[in-house]
């Protein structure tokens, strides 16, 4: 059971998903502890393989037996191991989560809610998973497909979005292909492993430097880096708050941790340096990232929306990170993405309980929700915290290694930028605080009356409230901890440069 | 020049075929003309796949008989399968893609009543 363990973390969340509209057909209200105990299923074993490598080292997982070059392979090292935990932690908890939520939003769609919810978390293992670039292309248009229908379903204006992203999506995910396909011209291998050692023979053609461009551009498209992010507030403001819990914080940072696997692992680091100019576009694409998210973000009155440009900022953060190509950024970008995926799930969980509460995510509609809420807002301070920056929460320690890493690569505009977007986050939180507090009563005079009514505590339902803390202290664990994950994790898959 | 053009005629029309589906896709008003570029743009990627994979005189990698004479036993001429079959995957990925944005122009269609991306803008807000 065990040595099966890499495949089963796919297959349990596929095949409960394909009959998940069977059990909705029987049993609606049983849809809900069915995709519960696929997604804890798949967390078990995911676990157990994050042992397991941790104890043995890198497992390869032969799909069918076929042995690598000819068949699918699943590679299992230090960084898919802790990548596969937090992915299907994140999915867990957002399908806890999902409950309420759903009964209010749209109480009807339960079934197909879960059948293609499952579907998406399937699509994230799976790409996180393979080491296989064709099936890396399957999963990621699994996850996409099962994105679009899951953005869809939200509220006005949700199918435009959504339309966008389909769109917009797909050019994203043909540039892949096109580029796995000049890849498999030149080295008639479609096995990252295998495709890494035949390239060193024919690195400096024009067909690998365009196959990784068109692969480069693909993915910045399905990470909404700088000037690709055109698709991505719309999307998850309008989707409903549980699958924005699901795809915000997940789609992105897979996207990032592909990039890695390719970089890295695919074409080696000396190829990156010795023939394209990539290394300086993403510094500066990520500066740009950064300093538009952080204006941005300001200028927003939507929560949801501003987290999304929050988001923009952060991939800024990890791809100039990527950019920087000295040890010390690099693994500050690879500890941001585990991180950044936590706290934007963290967010997203608030912004649904705001939505659940209020009926709305206005960043208005956290008026005196310290009163009413009090355990809620305390999460929320501490995922604030940790986006913010402060030292014991896990978003100091990335956000740490990447200014050191700017600051021994000389590089002082992205170090600023850094500082920059962490000093917005102060005043877009603080902002909110705010609110939340009700400091502001200038504004309308009826306010105490309205708070003397409404100053009862009415917490979130427990099935929303428990994610959100279990978040939080994950978030605080991983900021004391951080020091164990980069010394028996992240320093594994840091190159050697 | 010209042999270039005459031999590797199948790979410009795939760059044709993407360019044109990719015009569609950004100039179009239209939500369905830019689905059916986006369509376009997939189609030409196969037609790339598939242009890897052949090969003049091609047969397939089958041994036809036990007779060792057989001509398909030449391994020189075999057509290479994989590109094929991992055209198998896109199409059906490509069709899940169409049968998801006409979903969505569906349902846009039937609450907005238009599909025109002006006047669909101006009546979301």
């Amino acid at each position: 059971m065990i040595d099966q363990a890499p495949v089963l973390i796919i297959v349990i969340p596929l095949i409960f998903a394909l009959l998940t509209p069977v059990v909705g057909l029987w049993r609606k209200s049983l849809c809900y502890f069915w995709i519960l105990t696929a997604l804890a299923l798949s967390a078990a074993f995911s676990v157990t393989v994050f042992v397991k490598v941790l104890n043995t080292g890198t497992i390869h997982y032969n799909l069918g037996g076929w042995t690598p070059p000819w068949g699918i392979e699943y590679v299992i090292d230090h960084l898919n191991a802790l990548m596969l935990v937090v992915v299907s932690a994140i999915a867990l908890l957002t399908a806890v989560y999902s409950r309420k939520s759903i009964e209010k939003e749209f109480p009807n769609k339960k079934t197909a809610f879960y059948t293609v919810f499952l579907l998406q978390a399937t699509g994230f293992l799976g790409i996180v998973i393979t080491g296989d670039m064709f099936n890396l292309y399957v999963f990621l248009e699994i996850s996409s497909l099962a994105g679009y229908a899951l953005i869809a379903i939200g509220e006005d204006g949700a199918l435009f979005a959504a339309f966008k992203y389909i769109i917009i999506g797909t050019i994203g995910a043909s540039f892949y292909l096109i580029g796995v396909g000049y890849i498999y011209i030149m080295t008639g291998s479609l096995n990252m492993a295998d495709i890494a050692a035949l390239l060193q023979q024919v690195n400096n053609t024009s067909v690998i430097h365009i196959a990784f461009a068109f692969i480069l551009a693909g993915l910045i498209i399905k990470m909404a880096l700088f000037p690709m992010y055109i698709w991505m507030p719309d999307a998850y403001t309008k989707a409903p708050s549980a699958s924005s819990a699901l795809i915000a914080p997940l789609m992105t940072k897979i996207s990032a941790y592909i990039l890695v696997r390719v970089i890295f692992t695919i074409f080696k680091p000396e190829f990156i340096t010795a023939n394209l100019p990539v290394t300086k576009i993403m510094l500066w694409l990520g500066f740009a990232a950064i300093i538009y998210g952080a204006i941005m973000s300001i200028a927003q009155t939507d929560f949801k929306r501003m987290l999304c440009f929050i988001i923009v900022a952060e991939i800024g953060y990890i791809v100039g990170g990527i950019g920087l190509f000295n040890p010390t950024a690099i693994k500050g970008a690879i500890l941001h993405i585990l991180n950044d995926a936590v706290m934007t799930a963290g967010l997203f969980f608030i912004a649904g309980i705001v939505k659940y509460k209020t009926g709305f995510h206005n960043l208005t509609d956290f008026k005196d929700l310290f009163k009413k809420m009090p355990v809620t807002m305390g999460a929320f301070v501490i995922i604030a915290l940790s986006v913010i920056g402060v030292p014991p929460t896990c978003g100091f320690f990335s956000k740490w290694y990447l200014i050191k890493g700017a600051i021994i690569g000389n590089a002082w505009p992205f170090a600023a930028a850094l500082l920059f977007s962490s000093l917005v986050n102060v005043v877009l939180f603080f902002r909110i605080f705010e609110i939340g507090y009700g400091f502001d009563h200038g504004h309308d005079s009826g306010g105490h009356e309205e708070l003397g009514s409404g100053s009862l505590i009415s917490e979130a339902p427990a099935t929303m409230l428990l994610p959100s803390m279990l978040v939080s202290l994950i978030i605080i664990f991983t900021g004391i901890y951080n020091q164990t994950i980069i010394t028996n994790i992240i320093e594994h898959v840091t190159p050697n440069l | 020049m010209i042999d270039f053009i005459v031999t590797k005629y199948n790979y410009l029309f795939y760059i044709v075929l993407f360019l044109i589906g990719f015009y569609a896709i950004i100039v179009k008003k239209n939500l369905v003309k830019k689905v059916i570029g986006m369509n376009i743009m997939q189609t030409s990627i196969i037609l790339f796949y598939v242009s890897i994979g052949c090969k003049k005189d091609g047969t397939l990698p089958i041994l036809l008989d036990s007779d060792l004479h057989s001509h398909a036993i030449d391994a020189g001429k075999y057509l290479n399968p994989l590109p094929h079959v991992l055209m198998l995957t896109a199409i059906v990925v490509m069709v899940a893609t169409l049968g998801v944005a006409l979903a969505v122009l569906i349902l846009m269609y039937k609450q907005y009543g238009t599909l025109e991306e002006d006047e669909l803008l101006k009546r979301i807000k």
